[in-house]
């Protein structure tokens, strides 16, 4: 029997697979959540902050909430691969390897966006300031995108190793530290009100880290699982 | 007959470590080979480059006619791999993980195929339940069904008893049989010559990264397996002593 996968098709057996297990677990979008939302009541009670000067530290409140918490679901959603075997199961099949990993990619992509959905209201209600608008939700898509990119790749290099749930933040954080920037402050100036051309700069500089950590993924991935 | 799987002068390290050396190692189509050995022999190593999870230092392999690691892609459509482990998702149901690989293998409309390999491990009766309700032998029952799923020339079963009891790997040793005379080429590796003495067709002993010996179960000696797998142990010890000169 003769059979050709192609890429797409293989691309949403990955990402059907990971949304039933999902549906059916939610251990990796409730870890994501709960973690969250820990984080964001535990700065709303430490921080203390005033009415002026909490608009200028959300968007790091934010984005800090959202990579932590990215973190987490990212050793997760590899870790299921290992259960079992699963991830050689993956690797046997006859499909271009990058499929799975932009399956992965995607699957993780829209739990981070989940996620996102659910503490922006609840921030927005914590801190008595409404966070919700367009441009936050664009550089929130970007932003996650890149993160996502480059940390389903190196989560499926850590998780061949013992350490690997030390091993992910150690390798991604310094990656993502351009990602991070540019996502803190091109949010930031959507909160403010800056006009959208005065930020494009830090929007280019995100689309170009996407492209770029998307890219190296795609190249890299069949060497990263590699025994 | 033609030869499925050919291997020439296979070697593989891991750091310094050569596990497999300069192995030769040839299956004709149909054949039910057994590969036997010690703990750490190189067994599993061999089925893993086999099954182009890994990648040798030297040497070729062709399965099918196509090349590893070149090839890789087309090998993988030809090949059904059981191994320790069930390779399926704990929080799928039997169907839904059947139906995923199915997917994976460009199955265009495998409803059909899923029910047949359901009934055939006997599990279409808990073909909704998620993987993680069953026992092991459950399990490695419906491992098979996912290695034959796409209906592979060759079959790679890498110690499929491992964590089994009596009665699951009864089950497992019918539904091999059945696979088997299905005409498919197996590649099995054991550590229970019980076992493999009444299943396959040919016993290779590898032993120090090298097939050592390879006798058909016609010409077995009259007190089995496992005299003679003991004699060939004895004699390569035997021999690497006499090299040391101890």
């Amino acid at each position: 029997m003769e059979h050709k996968t192609s890429f797409f098709k293989a691309i949403k057996a990955v990402i059907w697979k990971d949304l039933i297990a999902e549906l059916r677990s939610k251990e990796l979008v409730s870890g994501m959540l709960v973690f969250s939302l820990l984080v964001i009541f535990i700065f709303n009670f430490s921080l203390e902050l005033s009415p002026s000067t909490r608009a200028s530290v959300t968007a790091g409140v934010l984005w800090v909430t959202i990579i932590f918490a990215g973190t987490i679901g990212l050793n997760r959603s590899m870790a299921v691969e290992k259960d079992r075997g699963c991830l050689d199961g993956l690797l046997l099949a006859p499909v271009d390897r990058t499929a799975i990993y932009f399956g992965k990619s995607i699957a993780n992509w829209i739990f981070m966006l989940i996620v996102a959905a659910i503490i922006l209201p609840v921030y927005s209600i914590l801190y008595n300031h409404n966070v919700i608008s367009i441009g936050l939700v664009f550089v929130i898509l970007l932003g996650s995108e890149g993160y996502v990119a480059i940390g389903t790749l190196l989560a499926s290099m850590a998780v061949q190793a013992r350490t690997r749930d030390i091993l992910l933040p150690i390798l991604l954080f310094p990656v993502v530290i351009p990602i991070l920037i540019a996502s803190v402050k091109a949010s930031n100036g959507f909160l403010i009100g800056v006009a959208f051309n005065e930020l494009t700069n830090w929007i280019y500089l995100l689309a170009a880290y996407d492209v770029i950590f998307t890219s190296v993924a795609f190249m890299v991935f069949d060497a990263v699982v590699e025994e | 007959m033609s030869t499925v799987i050919e291997i020439k002068n296979l070697i593989k390290r891991f750091g310094h470590k050569q596990v497999l050396k300069n192995l030769n190692f040839s299956v004709n189509q149909g054949e039910f080979v057994a590969i036997l050995g010690p703990n750490g022999a190189g067994k599993t190593t061999l089925l893993r480059i086999l099954s182009s999870l890994s990648k040798p230092n030297f040497g070729s392999i062709t399965i099918g006619g196509y090349s590893l690691p070149d090839q890789a892609a087309a090998v993988r459509l030809k090949l059904g791999i059981v191994s320790h482990q069930p390779l399926l998702y704990g929080d799928l149901s039997a169907e839904e993980n059947l139906l995923f690989y199915s997917r994976l293998y460009g199955m265009d409309h495998p409803q059909n195929r899923i029910y047949e390999i359901l009934q055939l491990v006997g599990l279409e009766k808990r073909k909704k339940d998620m993987i993680r309700t069953y026992s092991r032998g459950m399990q490695q029952r419906l491992a098979i069904g996912r290695a034959i799923l796409h209906d592979p020339e060759v079959l790679l079963l890498d110690e499929p008893h491992t964590g089994l009891d009596q009665d699951a790997s009864n089950m497992l040793d019918q539904l091999l049989e059945q696979v088997a005379t299905r005409g498919r080429t197996v590649v099995m590796t054991s550590h229970d010559l019980g076992r493999v003495a009444n299943m396959a067709s040919r016993f290779d002993i590898l032993t120090k990264g090298k097939i050592q010996s390879s006798i058909s179960v016609n010409d077995l000696p009259l007190h089995g397996l496992l005299e003679y797998y003991q004699s060939v142990l004895s004699l390569i010890d035997a021999n690497a002593e006499t090299k040391n000169g101890t």
